[in-house]
């Protein structure tokens, strides 16, 4: 379309899709701490490799798409889901898995598709899902906290294992994995045992347990450290809405609808279902609401719709989560709620000024 | 004050934008030099363009009618100072579009010599009417950037009731601050302006806004307006675009103006503060609309300030006056930032509705900003006070949908540009809508062309039809011995009926071009009102009907079919919706 004259407005707010992008890389930071305090440097190794591919894997497409390189490349959008889905890795997985997840994100998910602000999906947790259902074992294989492990490693150490798989003497790769608490609360009921004896078996009595579980944050049933990395993802995303860089339907709804859920069903039968605050701070709950679910151009965009999307979001995680395959269920939740969120835009338009409500 | 404190209510969305005005309200406003020349666009507001009614060669004294106002929704032109006519011809105005137009050119004379006029202090005797057709006389038209003519709106048509009168003092436009100087400084014109104006709608309250980023104006009304029963002064959160007519009154009244709908409709008329002082000046001094208060600012004037400008100054005398760096300017822009629109030429004249003139430097407007693709962050959603959803306006306008863009209401937007400013791609927006908007009248226009060309086709198909019906009844009814006559010569009889028939066709063809046009007419206007540029462009056909001007029945019928294409045109180019 031809614009020669310029036309109003003339005047810009000074903000830009990197600015955005950069914020939220930047509120991810206190998430970031608390895992490297607890899991060791494993992610931030694989941040840095998956930063890299997923800028190659961006440049390399713009320049088939014969596309401006510099502007997307430098737009962060690449960068953010490549931080995302370190973030998602266990901190000791191979590199070539976050290559296999980050190059299959930018490429399949994200250009593949007519590149930014066209995916349908999340780009991120599409490589996720891909490489949970391509290396289940690779995918589960978690790390303790550090506190609680036999053995944990340095940086160089980390990153050495990481790149070519290869470990100090004395420590062997099962000595430092350990199923994450989602999982193991998980296989642990699915043999029948109750919450309280999964935790006594995992170290904890009963009664300790109980008590903790009310106040989760100082960690029960071997989530320690869990909610500490969920607090720290809380704290970033409330910076966030306070900064107006995201807007607090989404992750309220969808937390809203995860605790009020988990709740329903702990109430009901506290002995075969987890506390709700057990379900809020452990996996990706916290991360998914503020910095997953919250990505503009997979979401639903009105704010009614917002909440609805959000509440899809809550409700998926916990129904997969207690009852379908896989410990873990944020992403998938994510995926499906994607999927109808053109649906959710279509039904939910705000009255527009002056037309009848 | 005796009065309770205005009930503010919330209007959605709206920008904080950098407000730009400090650096034009250092110094009080001062006068305007007189220009070598003065250059009168014959068209400075909404509706037809006026006519002239002197010559090359006249002399014509300061305040002396120069142009008649040409139809109902017109306004006439006066000599702003004592001189000589010498050119009426087409000259570069202020439009978007960066044409030209018949211009009246003033060379002054220097003595500023008034033609002899009529003070009139006792208005409130008069017939509200009378009262409109001193303001149309006068020439006034919304001096908020609207341009509409004010004697319109001051109408309130015979049915309805006008609960409040909305003094509009908001100038929520970042840099213009001549509404905010005149307030300061000449409060007390505008308060009488709003006496007079409250007469003429017999308005049973009114309420002034200004926004609460000028306290000195604010107090400055305050006291003027002291102790007025029915008059009350609103103090409102600074925010764009609460000047903007719909949202003004919803910020007021809480009540939102309908769609398709005027403020009239829900009982209140918006007025623009500068407006009043002028009906003033045409009331009580008899002075008609000459000058106005004009913001002269940007980073590339040094001297930034309002100077009270005669109508037709040459806008590079202005800018010499405040002390410009031509070479540094790289937009000059008309109003303010965020609707004004960019000039084509920089000695262009001030005209009626010229509030503001942006001297900008590169850096000043962050050029070169490369617009990247959406990415449904929803910010223009959030801020876009009509509750549109821009990335789908945005998303059918590029794919030139243009029923879909219809079906997101893209006729409600108001063109305020909160969306584009917001947007973290940088996608410039509002220029997609005007695009589609364009699209979509151009396509109107076609259709009715075609639609009208089939009226006829099928017309004259009927009008042979029936021909032939009546000569085969005559046929029938005669009998003739000599049928062979029958048809090739008809009885003088026959003739004479023909004639007749012939005649009667002619008048029913006639009316339904006449028809066409105004319905043609009618959708200009409609077009125009949704833009929503002024509250009252639809006001004119109703009002029209019960004016008391016997002139406005009447043009109304007889306006070329020109006057669509002009209104559509007006409405396509003049987006200034703020009668702040
Ligand atoms: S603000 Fe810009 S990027 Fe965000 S949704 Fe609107 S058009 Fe798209
Ligand atoms: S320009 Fe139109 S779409 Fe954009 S914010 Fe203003 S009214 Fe809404």
């Amino acid at each position: 379309m031809p614009f020669n004259a310029p036309t109003s407005p003339h005047q810009l707010a000074p903000t830009s899709i990197t600015r955005v992008m950069m914020l939220v890389i930047l509120a991810l930071i206190p998430g970031i701490a608390a895992y490297v305090w607890f899991f060791g440097w494993g992610v931030v190794v694989n941040i840095c490799i998956a930063v890299v591919t997923a800028l190659s894997c961006e440049a390399l497409i713009l320049k088939l798409r014969q596309r401006p390189v510099l502007p997307f490349l430098s737009d962060g959008s690449a960068v953010l889901t490549a931080v995302l889905i370190a973030l998602t890795l266990p901190p000791l997985s191979p590199w070539w898995i976050t290559v296999i997840g980050v190059a299959f994100a930018i490429i399949i998910a994200k250009q593949l598709y007519g590149g930014l602000g066209y995916n349908p999906f999340n780009p991120a947790m599409v490589g996720y899902v891909m490489l949970l259902i391509s290396f289940p074992r690779e995918m589960t294989s978690w790390i303790p906290p550090n506190e609680l492990a036999d053995s944990s490693l340095g940086f160089i150490d980390t990153a050495m294992f990481i790149l070519f798989s290869t470990l100090p003497d004395g420590i062997s790769f099962d000595a430092l994995t350990e199923a994450t608490p989602l999982d193991s609360l998980k296989t642990h009921l699915a043999l029948g045992n109750t919450v309280d004896e999964v935790r006594a078996q995992l170290g904890l009595d009963a009664e300790a347990s109980r008590v903790l579980s009310v106040i989760p944050i100082f960690g029960a049933i071997g989530g320690k450290g869990w909610e500490w990395i969920g607090g720290g993802f809380l704290l970033g995303g409330l910076w966030l809405i306070y900064t107006k860089v995201i807007s607090w339907h989404i992750p309220v709804a969808m937390l809203g609808s995860l605790l009020a859920i988990s709740a329903l069903f702990y109430l009901i039968d506290p002995a075969h279902f987890a506390t709700p605050m057990f379900h809020l701070f452990s996996g990706a709950a916290m991360l998914g609401a503020f910095f997953i679910a919250t990505d503009p151009v997979t979401a639903a965009s009105s704010n009614r719709g917002k909440i609805i999307y959000g509440c899809g979001i809550g409700l998926f995680t916990y129904i997969i989560r207690t009852w379908g395959g896989y410990p873990d269920a944020v992403a998938f939740a994510v995926l499906l709620m994607n999927m109808c969120a053109p649906l959710i835009d279509h039904y939910f338009k705000s009255s527009v000024f002056g037309h009848k409500k | 004050m005796s009065m309770a404190p205005v009930k503010l209510w919330d209007f959605h969305g709206g920008i904080h934008p950098e407000q730009n005005k400090l650096q034009s309200t250092t110094e009080p406003s001062a006068l305007a030099q007189l220009p070598k020349k003065l250059v009168l666009p014959l068209h400075q507001h909404i509706g037809e363009a006026a006519e002239p009614i002197v010559e090359i060669g006249d002399t014509v004294l300061k305040g002396q009618k120069i142009a008649n106002a040409n139809g109902y929704v017109s306004a006439p032109v006066h000599a702003p100072t004592s001189g000589k006519i010498i050119d009426i011809s087409e000259h570069p105005i202020p439009h978007p579009s960066g044409l030209s137009a018949l211009a009246i050119v003033i060379e002054p004379d220097g003595r500023d010599a008034w033609v002899e006029y009529t003070p009139d202090q006792d208005y409130s005797e008069k017939n509200p009417s009378h009262l409109r057709n001193i303001i149309r006389e006068a020439g006034i038209v919304g001096l908020g950037g609207a341009g509409f003519p004010s004697f319109i709106k001051l109408n309130p048509g015979s049915q309805k009731k006008i609960k409040t009168l909305i003094l509009n003092g908001v100038e929520c436009e970042p840099y213009i601050t001549c509404d905010d100087m005149l307030m300061r400084e000449d409060a007390h014109s505008i308060i009488e302006g709003v006496h007079i104006m409250r007469h003429a709608l017999q308005a049973e309250e009114c309420v002034i806004a200004i926004e609460d980023n000028k306290p000195e104006a604010y107090e400055s009304i305050c006291k003027a307006a002291a102790g007025i029963a029915g008059l009350r002064v609103a103090l409102v959160p600074t925010r764009y675009p609460q000047g903007s007519e719909k949202q003004l009154v919803q910020v007021i009244t809480g009540k939102e103006v309908p769609s398709n709908g005027l403020a009239l409709h829900i009982g209140v008329v918006c007025h623009n503060v500068a407006t009043a002082a002028a009906i003033y000046r045409a009331i009580h001094l008899g002075q008609p609309l000459i000058s106005r208060m004009v913001t002269i600012t940007g980073q590339a004037v040094k001297q930034p300030r309002n100077l009270e400008v005669l109508i037709g100054t040459p806008m590079d005398e202005l800018l010499q006056q405040c002390g410009a760096e031509f070479d540094q300017i790289e937009r000059l822009v008309m109003g303010g930032p965020m609707m004004g629109f960019a000039l084509h030429e920089i000695n262009l004249p001030v005209i009626k509705t010229t509030n503001c003139i942006i001297a900008a430097t590169r850096e000043e407007l962050g050029l070169d900003r490369p617009a990247m693709p959406c990415i449904r962050c929803g910010a223009c959603a959030d801020v876009c006070p009509v509750k549109l959803l821009p990335q789908q306006l945005y998303w059918h306008a590029r794919a030139k949908e243009l029923d879909k863009v219809q079906e997101y209401d893209l006729f409600d937007c108001i063109e305020c540009g909160c969306c584009s400013y917001v947007c973290p791609s940088n996608i410039p927006l509002v220029q997609y809508y005007r695009f589609a908007k364009g699209a979509i009248w151009t396509q109107e226009q076609e259709h009715k062309k075609s639609d009208q060309a089939r009226e006829r086709h099928e017309f004259r198909l009927m009008r042979i039809e029936r021909e032939k019906r009546e000569r085969e009844a005559k046929r029938a009814k005669k009998k003739a011995p000599r049928p062979k006559t029958d048809t090739a010569k008809p009885p003088p009889v026959d003739g004479a009926q023909m004639a007749d028939k012939m005649r009667q066709e002619a008048m029913a063809q006639r009316d339904s071009a006449e028809a066409a046009r105004k319905t043609e007419i009618q959708a200009a206007l409609a077009r125009v009102q949704a833009k929503k540029k002024d509250a009252a462009p639809k006001t004119d056909a109703p009002v029209a009907a019960n004016s008391p001007t016997p002139a406005a029945a009447s043009t109304q019928a007889s306006t070329p079919t020109s006057d669509s294409d002009s209104s559509a045109d007006t409405a396509t180019h003049k987006d200034h919706e703020q009668s702040q």
